[in-house]
């Protein structure tokens, strides 16, 4: 249209500055930082790849790293596993499907803050919900946080805080087969199992996949339930990268080397986000 | 694997002769659907509870409802720990992103779907790229730029990065919806005398409304949810937002039973709420967002 040049600088300059001054230069600056050793807030000097170099070295970053990527693993499998199992049985049924899709999906709305001191009043040695539970049934409390168990105690939240959102893909996704397709495979013979397998999943495979990258990539911005349920402990035997680098660029206030985290961070987002992408990229069933 | 065959006959129901065994089936898809909506709806009847019965009932009669309600926890949020001024926080904060983030995503989307220029294709591919920066990947600059501009601990410090965060977010979403928008009618409003920013205005906007509310509605969880940043740029008391509270009250008052109850069911309720009477925008909100960084 004639004129418009004006109104494409009019309604585009003001998101492109926002986001070019608080999120594109901040990203850019952040690599920039993580050369820099700073002490308290405003001395920095550059230090090259010192800052790297100490994180080989740091035992903690390491911890963090494999809790991360362990975290990542049952994530990935019980969200999407849980989510794919419920959404094939709310799909087989007629009643109450509603209802379902209204309870499965809530945990996502609440804050992960709220859902962690939820699951800190479960897990508390007194009084907590579960040990409530096990003296009522007459057995001995149990001490739920300990350094072997506190990762899976966080990953259970996470699980669960996230299942839904998962469910709700996967439902939408199986819902829009088309019907022929069943009906096709029933002339075929092919109920049951056999249907599940060789219909109903290679037909949503795209967007099983599309969870499986959502969910690896999401387990890398985990940071509220740890920090509130365990704050990483005992003894770093849950801390994950984000409670790391929170840790160390504003408990310790060394923000080079908590951006240098942040750097690890991005990169592993990245190339996992890749790899997966390349792991799952077989031909695609369309309809 | 047993019990998946059995679900998936009842689920084809396909003959008579498979027709006791697809009940058994039902069944078993009932109790497993069942179980697993207990898991979400039993820890928060639990609290929500408990939350009207003093420490020490919480404690000895954790599992009876409460015989001799009272509000003295809900009393002690307000008192002690200020919950009405976290809540109107958060509500300053979120609102504002909202608000902001609407309105100038709402504008750059529409000359993103509807309008041609050179750049475009390397804006949207910018666009989608931004998605997949995470917050701990800005925290340390915006953190620095804000003690700079002597903004940590006002309102503004959390609403500019907020905003920034989600605007890619919303540019997306809303321009996706509103390039489906036939050409027709820009046609005609074309005819009908109006100029671009009328024509977004009349048109284009009350047309998109259900993709500004899908991307309102999960720009406002996202910011009301944040702990993160929240922790770092805004966590003196008096603009603290709710989650910072909740960090605080599980921190400071780990034993005060009655008080942690009342604060989670306060930060919970509202939203909860407003879910279950627009649940379908939520979870068309929170599934497009699942690109979100």
């Amino acid at each position: 249209m004639k004129g418009d040049k004006i109104y494409i600088y009019l309604f585009l300059t003001p998101a492109f500055i926002i986001t070019g001054i608080f999120l594109y230069y901040p990203f850019v600056e952040n690599i920039l930082q993580s050369f820099y050793k700073t002490d308290g807030f405003f001395n920095s000097t550059f230090v090259g790849l010192d800052n790297y170099i100490r994180l080989l070295n740091d035992e903690i970053a390491k911890t963090a790293l494999f809790n991360s990527l362990e975290l990542m693993l049952y994530v990935t499998i019980f969200q999407v596993g849980i989510a794919l199992v419920l959404a094939i049985m709310v799909d087989s049924i007629s009643k109450g499907s509603g209802f379902f899709r209204t309870t499965f999906f809530f945990p996502i709305v609440i804050s992960g803050a709220a859902i962690g001191l939820l699951f800190t009043l479960i897990y508390n040695y007194r009084n907590g919900l579960l040990n409530e539970m096990l003296v009522n049934l007459g057995f001995e409390r149990i001490l739920w946080l300990t350094e072997q168990s506190s990762l899976y105690m966080v990953a259970i939240p996470t699980i669960w805080n996230y299942v839904g959102f998962y469910f709700v893909i996967l439902l939408t996704a199986i819902q829009k087969i088309p019907n022929d397709f069943y009906e096709a495979a029933k002339l075929e013979g092919i109920t049951g199992i056999q249907k599940m397998f060789r219909l109903t999943i290679p037909l949503i495979v795209s967007d099983l996949k599309t969870c499986i990258v959502l969910a690896i990539t999401g387990t890398l911005k985990i940071f509220e339930l740890v920090y509130i349920i365990t704050r990483g402990g005992p003894g770093n035997s849950s801390e994950v990268l984000g409670t790391y680098m929170y840790q160390k660029a504003f408990g310790d206030t060394a923000m080079g080397y908590g951006a240098t985290l942040a750097v690890l961070i991005v990169i592993l987002g990245l190339t996992l986000a890749f790899i997966t992408n390349k792991l799952l990229q077989k031909e695609e069933v369309t309809y | 694997m047993q019990s998946q065959t059995e679900k998936l006959t009842f689920w084809e129901n396909f003959q008579e002769t498979y027709f006791s065994k697809s009940r058994i089936g039902k069944v078993f898809i009932y109790v497993v659907l069942t179980l697993w909506s207990m898991t979400t709806i039993f820890p928060l009847a639990w609290v929500f509870l408990n939350s009207f019965k003093e420490s020490r009932a919480i404690i000895t009669d954790t599992f009876k409802l409460p015989t001799d309600p009272t509000m003295q926890n809900y009393i002690n949020a307000f008192e002690t720990v200020n919950i009405g001024k976290s809540y109107l926080n958060s509500l300053i904060i979120s609102g504002s992103v909202v608000l902001l983030v609407l309105f100038i995503g709402g504008l750059a989307a529409f000359a993103m779907a509807r309008m041609k220029f050179k750049l475009r294709g390397l804006l949207q591919a910018i666009l989608i790229a931004s998605l997949l920066i995470p917050a701990f990947a800005t925290i340390v600059p915006v953190y620095r730029m804000m003690i700079n501009m002597d903004l940590v601990n006002t309102y503004l410090a959390l609403i500019i990065p907020h905003t920034a965060g989600n605007l890619p977010f919303a540019i997306l979403v809303i321009s996706g919806y509103m390039a489906t928008i036939p050409k027709e009618l820009e046609e005609a409003s074309v005819m009908d005398g109006c100029g671009r920013f009328k024509m977004f205005t009349k048109v284009f906007l009350p047309i998109s409304l259900p993709s500004f509310a899908t991307v309102g509605i999960f720009v406002f969880l996202w910011s009301y949810n944040d702990l993160f940043s929240s922790l770092v740029l805004v966590s003196h008391e008096k603009v603290a937002p709710i989650v910072v509270l909740l960090s605080n009250v599980s921190s400071q008052y780990g034993t005060d039973y009655g008080l942690m109850t009342a604060a989670i069911a306060m930060t919970v309720i509202p939203v909860l709420i407003f879910y279950l009477l627009a649940q379908k925008t939520f979870q068309k909100g929170a599934t497009s967002g699942a690109v979100k960084g």
